[in-house]
């Protein structure tokens, strides 16, 4: 028997969150006594993938057919359900993203298995399989008691701290068999932001609102993310001003962020907009109003002007370096 | 073109979730339940592409009969029929093979979806859906156009977009700014009281997950204010206090 976890490759190597996926399935392969197995897709450097043995797994099963490349939601189920059938896996894990979850979703249609997403916890054993998961957008959440035999779990971020061994894995070739009918869509173009960090990856996030003012005004709030190795983010206003991008843009109908530090920066804190980060570790505001509701999700709060603070964060953390 | 518009009945996004029965259900006194917002966007968008290329607008959703005053909405905003499968949503597999049921018998050439519940926040239903159908599925899709058999459309990946083709039939989960939320007016409300809104009875699925309580997240401690004359320490703060720098 074995886990399988299915990763996701970012420039060579595997993603934050996809180690994240990768301890967890290790954990649960120690508690039902079996091993883990990763899945990688695409080209990715071997050295790279045998890293996977750093965070629990034992070996490593590669795709390398050069389709799998182009990120495919119906391709790569269609592999992942080959996978478990080959290795015999009755709980399949990965990460919590876009990719994750339709991936997911579709090899649960395939393997006629559950699937639970946003999961929060290790699963608990004791007469049956049960794990918590995150509802109503981080506002509750619910206790899953998992009756299917395959499990399909896709893993919210930081909810499981990422463990290092020093081991390595083996790394095997794997040779799906591939459908045509999986490569009808064709990409025609592609916009990457230059950003070297993607939020859903950050472990730090710098945020802006309203208060920021105008676009023109971001320098600041970027040079703090510099000096912090943080993303960038912002309030839907921001994002509807167009003052950022779209996909900066965090809340109930952006994106939802999970990070370690979010230093939220002249944003009133309403409620769609805490929905996305309420995962965070430790939150920080700054906002010149005491009375910003924000405060009331904060860890630490900075009432004053963010074109005084922030400068003068950036040049502590400088000077702390 | 016929397309098929699948909508949740969720909670006001401004809503302070809280339990009842033991924490085994939602405690809906004094909740206003909304169509889901990323629903809301599929919709709106379903409604242009049929003003455009001609057609017709279904919405389905699978749930209890109190949802019925956000399908009207639906309807007033300009679908024209409504399927309501009568049954508790319960796990994804349940709901999305219930969508896929009905879209077995009916042919759509679109299945448009949100790119998540905000309920349940699963953000899958849209690719069990494809899957059970054998079609593709993408998500989250920010601008979708029709060409013939053809869909051209943008879909957010991490850090940026990318644009693709494919022929019809297709599953979206849908988000902003694919299009603007539309207010039903006062012709859409009058009408859509005798548009069809077929209630049908769902097909048996296996249980294959069932969410057996609920519980809150444990309350945020009081949030350290820092003078902002000593803006400073709060980098020492984080490093040895809070440790996440
Ligand atoms: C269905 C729905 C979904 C939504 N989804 C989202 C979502 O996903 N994400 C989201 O963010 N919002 C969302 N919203 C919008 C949300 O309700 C708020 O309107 C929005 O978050 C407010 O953005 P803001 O805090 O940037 O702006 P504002 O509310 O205008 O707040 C600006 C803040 O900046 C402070 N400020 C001003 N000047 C300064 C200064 N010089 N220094 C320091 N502070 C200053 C002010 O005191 C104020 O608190 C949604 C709304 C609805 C109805
Ligand atoms: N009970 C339901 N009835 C109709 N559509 C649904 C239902 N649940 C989910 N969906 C659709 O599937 C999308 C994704 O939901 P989820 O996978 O729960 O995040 C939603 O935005 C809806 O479009």
């Amino acid at each position: 028997m074995s886990v399988l976890v299915f990763v996701e490759i970012d420039n060579g190597s595997i993603k934050k969150s996809s180690q994240e996926a990768i301890t967890y399935g290790a954990e649960v392969a120690r508690m039902t006594n079996a091993t883990a197995t990763v899945l990688a897709l695409g080209a990715a450097d071997e050295s790279a993938l045998a890293q996977a043995g750093n965070f629990g797994a034992t070996k490593v099963l590669h795709a390398s057919d050069s389709k799998l490349t182009q990120e495919n939601n119906m391709a790569y189920a269609d592999v992942l359900a080959q996978a478990a059938l080959q290795e015999g896996s009755s709980v399949i894990v990965m990460a919590k993203t876009g990719l994750g979850d339709a991936v997911a979703a579709r090899a649960a249609a395939k393997l006629k298995a559950s699937v639970i997403s946003g999961v929060t916890s290790l699963p608990d054993l004791n007469g049956g399989f049960k794990v918590t998961r995150s509802i109503y957008t981080g506002k509750a959440f619910a206790s899953v008691d998992i009756r299917s035999e395959i499990k399909i779990l896709a893993i919210r971020k930081n909810a499981i701290e990422v463990t290092e061994s020093g081991n390595t894995a083996t790394v095997e070739p794997f040779y799906p068999t591939l459908k045509d009918a999986s490569f009808t869509a064709k990409v025609t173009d592609v916009e990457k932001s230059n950003a070297e960090l993607s939020l859903s990856e950050a472990d730090i996030i710098v945020s802006g609102g309203r208060g920021m003012k105008g676009p023109e005004n971001w320098q600041p709030l970027i040079d703090l993310a510099k000096a912090l190795g943080a993303a960038t983010g912002c309030s839907k206003p921001v994002s509807d001003l167009d003052w950022r991008p779209h996909h900066e843009h965090i809340g109930q109908t952006g994106i939802k962020v999970a990070p370690n530090l979010y230093i939220a920066c002249g944003i009133s804190g309403a409620i769609q907009h805490l929905a996305g980060v309420n995962g965070s570790k430790c939150i920080v505001v700054i906002n010149k109003d005491p009375e910003a509701p924000f405060f009331k999700a904060a860890d630490y709060g900075i009432v004053g002007d963010v074109f005084e603070v922030l400068p003068r964060l950036t040049k502590a953390i400088e000077n702390s370096k | 073109m016929k397309i098929l518009v699948c909508i949740t009945n969720v909670p006001d996004t401004t809503a302070k979730i809280t339990f009842a029965e033991s924490d085994t259900k939602l405690n809906k006194t004094g909740i206003q339940f909304i169509i889901g917002p990323y629903d809301d966007y599929a919709l709106a968008r379903a409604v242009e592409l049929k003003e455009q290329n001609g057609g017709t607008v279904t919405v389905l959703n699978v749930g209890e009969a109190e949802g019925e005053p956000q399908i009207r909405k639906a309807l007033a905003i300009g679908a024209d029929d409504a399927i309501r499968v009568n049954a508790e949503p319960t796990d994804s597999y349940f709901v999305a093979s219930q969508i896929a049921h009905i879209a077995q018998q009916n042919n759509y050439d679109l299945i448009l979806m949100g790119r998540e519940s905000i309920d349940f926040n699963s953000g899958v239903v849209h690719g069990l859906v494809g899957e059970m159908l054998g079609i593709p599925s993408f998500s989250p899709v920010m601008k979708l156009d029709i060409e013939g058999s053809t869909a051209k459309f943008a879909r957010e990946i991490d850090g940026g977009k990318e644009y693709m083709e494919a022929p019809l039939p297709l599953v979206f989960g849908c988000q902003e700014p694919i299009a603007d939320w539309k207010i039903p007016n006062m012709r859409g409300i009058m009408t859509a009281r005798t548009k069809p809104l077929q209630v049908v009875e769902p097909v048996a699925v296996d249980d294959m997950a069932i969410n057996e309580k609920y519980t809150q997240p444990a309350a945020k401690g009081e949030c350290k204010m820092i003078p902002v004359e000593d803006v400073e320490k709060l980098v020492t703060l984080l490093r040895t206090e809070a440790k996440v720098l």
